[in-house]
């Protein structure tokens, strides 16, 4: 299991460093900031073997995180633990920077001894961590709430205290979807997919059960086959969307989705991600991307890109960004566009074209002169992709909420008092043409 | 006011103040103190001298405090062992203390002060927490168990720990039994042979109930342990997967590896034809592919899986090429990882969108992953045959782009490509040496040189070429060295006139100059075979090579069964058991998947992970990625080529004896004098040469060859009875009956001469015509006595295979010609096939699953050998003095599988699958090979041998 786990600045000094295990001796610390973080060549890979030792890190932002073990540990946990790390520390005290390390390192050893014992990972939902390290010394608390700690802490429903209450019972349901997208200079579609989140803000008192639909193409289908109503089932099934794969938040009752594909959970109070999918089929490109490249003898190149908008002309498209790249060689740039603002960012070699809000189903373009200084290279220029950022209101993959029904038996609310708020976010992921 | 004031103090008389300060009045006071203390702690101060007025500071009801002091006491316990008893009492009463949180902290904390005498104290208070009405209590009491064992193994054996570890398995919260089966699991690889975690169906029921309860991490060590389990039959196995498989859509990346490794595992026992199989394989894939969309990191663990599980089970990603594409701005670990596993997919079906793919990152910015694309080019090229031309006219486009690494990388795969193709793409050879100048690796170089000694006769200055590069012989690299050796003596074979100097210039700088024993020893093989018999030298060095392999860098069948046990961990991501980085007895036992159930495989087959198929269909063949100096060694050991025997110019002989003078006889000379091979000449060159040679050579390198009793086979071998050849009447009173034979690796004509004429007979000779395997005597017939009327001889004569070639109708049909005082008699006869078959036949495995796979299936022929009482393995015994050899043996239901190999001298290979049913006296013969004309002497063979 987990040896030790250090935190470093960009430097390398050590800000936090907690050994769980005998066999991690302290010249560990020193091993990774010789070999890792002062390594004359940059360290290719997130998995390191020093003398017998692992290590792994991850980096937010300048701060090193890093595990150490002896051990034939589960790689994958030791980098989700990382990653959960950060996040607990993001939900105490903020954004994870040197200053607020220092800050705060009596908090992170304290939190470190709760949420790895010997090198295991325990319990570390921070709606459960909050309730008994809080670094406001300790507080009397009856015996009563300190089982009801403990019992939360260990507990099925380790995610969710008892006993929360709302005065408005309300949540809201975000649908975030990245599309992603690689295509060829004749407009090929060489990958696409989708990935999404649901995320979900509930706030909502006492311990409700939820249930989640949308249109998922294996549900709505069986509701179909089992004939329960043909119309629904006709005008719903045009629009039901095949998901390739999805992982959900570990309240989500997994062998009820594998046996009836039926989501179902009690949720976590406040702001979590209720579950993750994929979907590559029948995707809704937002944007076209058409460059032309054209080298006009060896010192000057001539760019055209047309950006077209793929949908509803009711609908606006936020923050367009198209990035196109430049040689190293760029001596100078002369632009025209149509619409928004262009610039030639001599620092990160592109023309970045901006464009603050567009209509569906509408084209705008750019044209560029890029002077080259001659050069003896004989490397050819790489031609990277033209790259593009969005934000579209609407689901690129389709999905579409259908309900989310809330049951709370023990207390006097229904569903139908339960405000819900519904929002789809479409943005860009990696969304590349090649040119 | 903010804590990070703390990492600032470096006053002088720190600890002084420190000291002053700890032992402060004011509780605020007390507590920034030891905040101080634990600041320099972290950033490497030693402030162990403030240990007793830190401990003072324990006995308090602030817990942030307390926390802090125990934080201290973990570090600094084992260098001052005396004074950490002072905490004890404080431990000893917190345990019993009514806040569980702080029981638990103190169970937590004392596990960790690895101090023996505070284990003594640590035993009764953990009995009771093991115990503890709350869940939270127990679950830390059940790691400090693994913990106490990590101290003192024997106390917690002693003290009977395991077993209540034991029962917290049933206990009724989900965390304690996933703490408890992570604390025992630890304790169960420090104890291999212990049944510590005693699996059975019960217990598995138990785990596979808090599964679906517990956090993440808990999933993940249940999971784990689950693995370790191997279930009664495949019902077990599949209600298990039944039960694991919801874990496959968890968000937590390491669980749905966990489980991944369970359902690897566990399918490993389920029938192929099952239903449910095929259900899995198919619920496999998407949890597979959504683990890339998780941070790189993780991305990276995944993707090393795959890797492992691509080659286990290729079935299950096939046809999702397009997710492992690179993205312009994936890490580099994550790029060379998809790269890789893009070669593994790689097939017909997607080979035009993957070069599209690669030829784009061969242009990309890091040189590393660019060569990698580059090479898996190359190896797209081996892989997918119908995709060699485009991926070799692609290469020869990125050798015009200059750059230099991408030129001397995109030589290095042609190479191969040669080797794969020969003669169909060396029209590109003009353009590669054009770029002979830029070459500075040394493994372009080896490649280049490589490529100009192999086809020598196609390029007008090869000579020229070779000789730039030994100029700076001594400055090479052993690799450069090695394949300029071998390139100009096969220039010197190809066009021996002009390169004569050539030739023994390198020969001397190789065997004189150079003080690397590889280097020289193959200087003294070349030179001894060179002045020894140029023709069996050519035979030698431009032997045919063997198979290039489909597939390189495949890890190895059982080091990859053993790390899919292992998937999800760092064995896992190195790709390398863990014994090979982890200390001391964890993690050495060596995990296996289980067998499937129902079939009674035996470990002897060929294609351990596919049982069921009759004809293994994917290979996994496996040779070494440095093959250039194996490969080259292995030349040696191939049978001269099926060619007429090559004709030898008397200036090449002149070069030869030349050579000889050279100086190599002080150092040889009574070696080869005694050796068989000098007296016998050119007319004569002994058949058992190359064997001869390859002993030596092979006896370091025993994987490659397996020529274990390869010369001096015992005469075990059937030998057909003499039968009359030549009548008297037909021969003037000569009788002439025989046999042939095979013994001690030389092929033997055994005749009988009978006078049944009135006068003596003498001055007896022998001639062959022309056959179809080049057989000619290699001696004169020694008839030592004249043959007087009625009085019989009896004769062998040794036969060489160097003999003009025409191929004759039988095939095994041998005209001969005798000659006596009296006449010359003709007659012809019938030579066993088995006479041929050489003592080296036995194929490596993998060369075997190739060449099977290679030969078209037309060239298969079945017989059935009826009424052969033999069972399987008597049979293996009687075929192999014969010189055929059982390579693999797999039994299928009672029928007995034997795969057999046959080399004939002429170097043609013959590989036989010969099917055994217990208790039916006939036998299934499928004979492949690429001459279908000797299928059929083949399987006479059989009977022969079989039957007699």
């Amino acid at each position: 299991m987990i040896g030790g786990l250090f935190i470093y600045n960009h430097k390398g000094e050590v800000l936090i460093s907690r050994v769980y295990r005998d066999d991690i001796g302290r010249n560990a610390v020193d091993a990774f900031r010789v070999n890792v973080i002062h390594a004359r060549q940059q360290v290719r890979s997130p998995v390191n073997n020093i003398a017998r030792t692992s290590f792994f890190h991850v980096k937010r932002s300048n701060i090193w995180l890093a595990a150490v073990t002896k051990q034939n540990v589960n790689a994958a946990m030791v980098f989700e633990f990382l990653y959960k790390m950060c996040d607990v520390m993001t939900a105490y005290f903020g954004k994870i920077s040197e200053e607020n390390i220092k800050n705060n390192f009596v908090l992170i050893y304290e939190l470190l001894d709760e949420i790895l014992d010997f090198g295991y990972p325990q319990n570390s939902e921070t709606g459960a961590l909050k309730t008994f390290i809080t670094q406001q010394g300790i507080k009397s608390a009856t015996k009563e709430e300190q089982s009801q700690i403990t019992s939360q802490v260990t507990g099925q429903i380790g995610w969710r205290r008892e006993g929360i209450k709302y005065r408005r019972n309300e949540l809201f349901l975000d649908v975030l979807e990245s599309v992603n997208l690689l295509m060829s200079p004749q407009g090929q579609v060489l990958s696409a997919h989708v990935s999404g989140r649901v995320v979900m803000k509930s706030y909502l008192s006492g311990m409700p059960e939820c249930k989640f639909g949308m249109n998922d193409k294996i549900v709505i289908d069986k509701q179909g086959k089992g004939g329960t109503t043909d119309e629904a089932g006709k005008s719903t099934g045009k629009q039901s969307i095949a998901i390739d794969d999805c992982t959900f938040h570990q309240c989500v009752r997994l062998s009820k989705f594998d046996s009836e594909r039926s989501i179902s959970f009690i949720p976590p109070d406040g702001e979590y991600e209720l579950m993750r999918y994929r979907t590559t089929k029948d995707i809704i490109l937002p944007f076209r991307v058409i460059p032309l490249v054209r080298e006009v003898g060896r010192t000057k190149l001539e760019v055209k890109v047309v950006i077209k908008s793929n949908f509803k002309p009711s609908l606006l498209a936020q923050k367009i960004e198209v990035r196109i790249p430049t040689p190293l060689n760029t001596s100078g740039v002369q632009v025209i566009c149509m619409k928004g603002k262009a610039k030639y960012k001599a620092s990160e070699n592109a023309i970045v074209w901006k464009i603050k809000r567009m209509a569906g189903m509408k084209e705008s373009q750019i044209s560029a002169e890029i002077e080259l200084l001659p050069t003896n290279d004989k490397k050819k220029w790489a031609r990277p992709p033209i790259s593009m950022n969005f934000e579209v209101p609407f689901a690129p993959s389709g999905l579409k909420v259908r309900y989310l029904k809330v049951f709370e038996p023990k207390l006097n609310y229904s569903d139908h008092d339960v405000i819900k708020w519904v929002r789809y976010i479409g943005r860009s992921g990696i969304y590349e043409t090649r040119c | 006011m903010t804590d990070s004031k703390y990492f600032t103090t470096t006053k002088k008389g720190e600890i002084f103040e420190l000291k002053a300060e700890l032992n402060s009045d004011k509780k605020e006071k007390k507590k920034e103190a030891v905040k101080k203390v634990i600041a320099s702690m972290t950033v490497g101060k030693d402030v162990s001298a403030l240990f007793p007025d830190v401990v003072n500071c324990m006995q308090t009801d602030n817990l942030e405090l307390k926390k802090l002091v125990y934080l201290y006491l973990m570090n600094y316990a084992k260098s001052q062992p005396d004074m950490a008893i002072m905490a004890v009492n404080t431990f000893v009463k917190d345990c019993e203390d009514p806040n569980p949180l702080i029981r638990a902290l103190a169970v937590r904390t004392m596990g960790c002060i690895r101090v023996d005498k505070i284990t003594e104290y640590l035993c009764e208070p953990l009995r009771k927490c093991l115990k503890d009405e709350d869940p939270y209590v127990r679950k830390t009491a059940a790691v400090c168990v693994a913990k106490l064992h990590d101290i003192n193994a024997q106390l917690v054996e002693d003290q009977g720990f395991l077993d209540t570890l034991k029962d917290l398995i049933s206990d009724s919260n989900p965390m304690v039994v996933a703490n408890a089966v992570a604390a025992l699991s630890e304790i169960a690889e420090s104890h291999p042979n212990s049944n510590l975690l005693d699996l059975n169906p019960q217990s598995i029921n138990k785990l596979l109930t808090a599964l679906n309860e517990c956090t993440e991490w808990g999933q993940i060590f249940i999971l784990d342990c689950l693995a370790n389990y191997t279930p009664r039959d495949d019902r077990e196995s599949q209600s298990i997967c039944e039960r694991v498989t919801p874990r496959l859509s968890h968000a937590n990346s390491a669980v749905v590896l966990s489980a991944v490794k369970v359902l690897m595992k566990f399918m490993e026992m389920l029938p192929k034809d099952l239903d449910y199989y095929g259900t899995l394989l198919k619920k496999l894939a998407p949890p597979l592919v959504t683990l890339l969309s998780a941070e790189p990191e993780l991305q990276y663990v995944a993707l090393r899986n795959i890797n492992l599980i691509v080659q286990k089970r290729p079935e299950i990603l096939k046809h999702e090429m397009k997710v492992f594409f690179v993205k312009y701005n994936d890490p580099i670990y994550v790029k060379l990882e998809k790269l890789d596993i893009m070669i593994r997919l790689a097939s017909q079906a997607n080979i035009a969108q993957v070069l599209a793919e690669l030829k784009e990152y061969a242009t990309e910015v890091d040189v590393d992953f660019v060569r990698k694309a580059v090479r898996a080019i190359g190896r797209c090229a081996i892989k997918v045959e119908q995709s060699a031309e485009r991926c070799v006219s692609t290469l020869l486009d990125l050798i015009q782009t200059k750059v230099n690494y991408v030129v001397q990388e995109a030589i290095v795969v042609i190479k191969d490509i040669f080797r794969k193709y020969p003669n169909k793409y060396e029209s590109v050879i003009a353009t590669l040496c054009e770029n002979l100048d830029s070459l500075d690796e040394p493994e372009a170089r080896a490649a280049m040189i490589w490529i100009v000694g192999e086809y020598a006769e196609r390029i007008d200055n090869a000579d020229e070429l070779l000789e730039s590069f030994l100029e700076g012989f001594h400055d090479e690299s052993t690799q450069v060295q090695l394949q300029l050796l071998t390139a100009i003596v096969k220039l010197f074979l190809k066009k021996p006139t002009e390169t004569q100097e050539l030739v023994q210039q390198v020969l001397s700088l190789a065997t004189q100059d150079s003080d690397n024993p590889d280097l020289r020893d193959r200087g003294y093989i070349y030179w001894r075979l060179l002045s020894t018999d140029p023709v069996a030298a050519k035979e030698v060095v431009l032997a045919e090579k063997p198979l290039i392999s489909e597939e390189t860098d495949l890890i190895e069948p059982t080091l990859l069964e053993e790390l899919i046990c292992h998937i999800g961990t760092l064995a896992s991501v190195y790709h390398k058991p863990p014994s090979a980085f982890v200390e001391g007895s964890r993690g050495v036992q060596h995990k296996r998947l289980p067998a499937r159930a129902g079939s009674g495989e035996s470990s002897e087959s060929p294609d351990v992970g596919q049982p069921g198929g009759a004809v293994p269909d994917t290979p996994p063949a496996v040779i070494p990625s440095q093959g250039d100096l194996l490969g080259d060694l292995l030349n040696l050991d191939l049978a001269p080529p099926a060619s007429s025997a090559p004709t030898v110019t008397p200036s090449m002989q002149m070069g030869a004896m030349d050579l000889l003078g050279g100086g190599l006889d002080s150092l040889l000379g009574g070696d080869i004098a005694g050796s068989p091979a000098m007296g016998a000449g050119l007319a004569s060159a002994p058949a058992v040469m190359p064997a001869s040679l390859g002993a030596p050579v092979s006896s370091g390198l025993d994987d490659l060859f397996d020529l274990g009793g390869g010369v001096g086979m015992p005469t075990g071998a059937f030998v057909v009875p003499k039968t009359v050849w030549l009548p008297a009447m037909k021969a003037k009173g000569l009788e002439i009956s025989g046999t042939f034979a095979r013994r001690a690796g030389v092929m033997q004509m055994e005749v009988s001469l009978t006078n049944k004429a009135m006068s003596v007979m003498t001055d007896f000779a022998i001639q062959f015509n022309r056959n179809s395997f080049g057989l000619a005597p290699a001696g004169p017939l020694q008839v030592l006595t004249p043959l007087s009327p009625n009085q019989t001889t009896e004769v062998s004569l040794p036969l060489s295979n160097v003999g003009p070639v025409m191929k004759m109708e039988p095939l095994n049909n041998l005209q001969v010609a005798v000659k006596n005082n009296i006449d010359v008699f003709y007659f012809s006869c019938q030579y066993p096939i088995s006479t041929l078959f050489v003592e080296d036949g036995k194929m490596e495995r993998q060369v075997f699953l190739a060449t099977w796979k290679d030969i078209p299936n037309d060239n298969e022929t079945q017989y059935q050998i009826k009424d052969c009482h033999l069972n399987s393995d008597a049979a293996t015994t009687r075929l192999q003095s014969s010189n055929i050899f059982t390579i693999a043996k797999r039994t299928v239901e009672g029928q007995d599988m034997l795969y057999q190999s046959i080399k004939l001298t002429n170097g043609i290979w013959v590989l036989v699958e010969l099917r055994v049913q217990t208790g039916s006296p006939t036998y299934m013969l499928s004979v492949k090979c690429r001459a279908p004309e000797v299928a059929q002497l083949v399987y006479q063979c059989y009977e022969m041998v079989l039957k007699n």
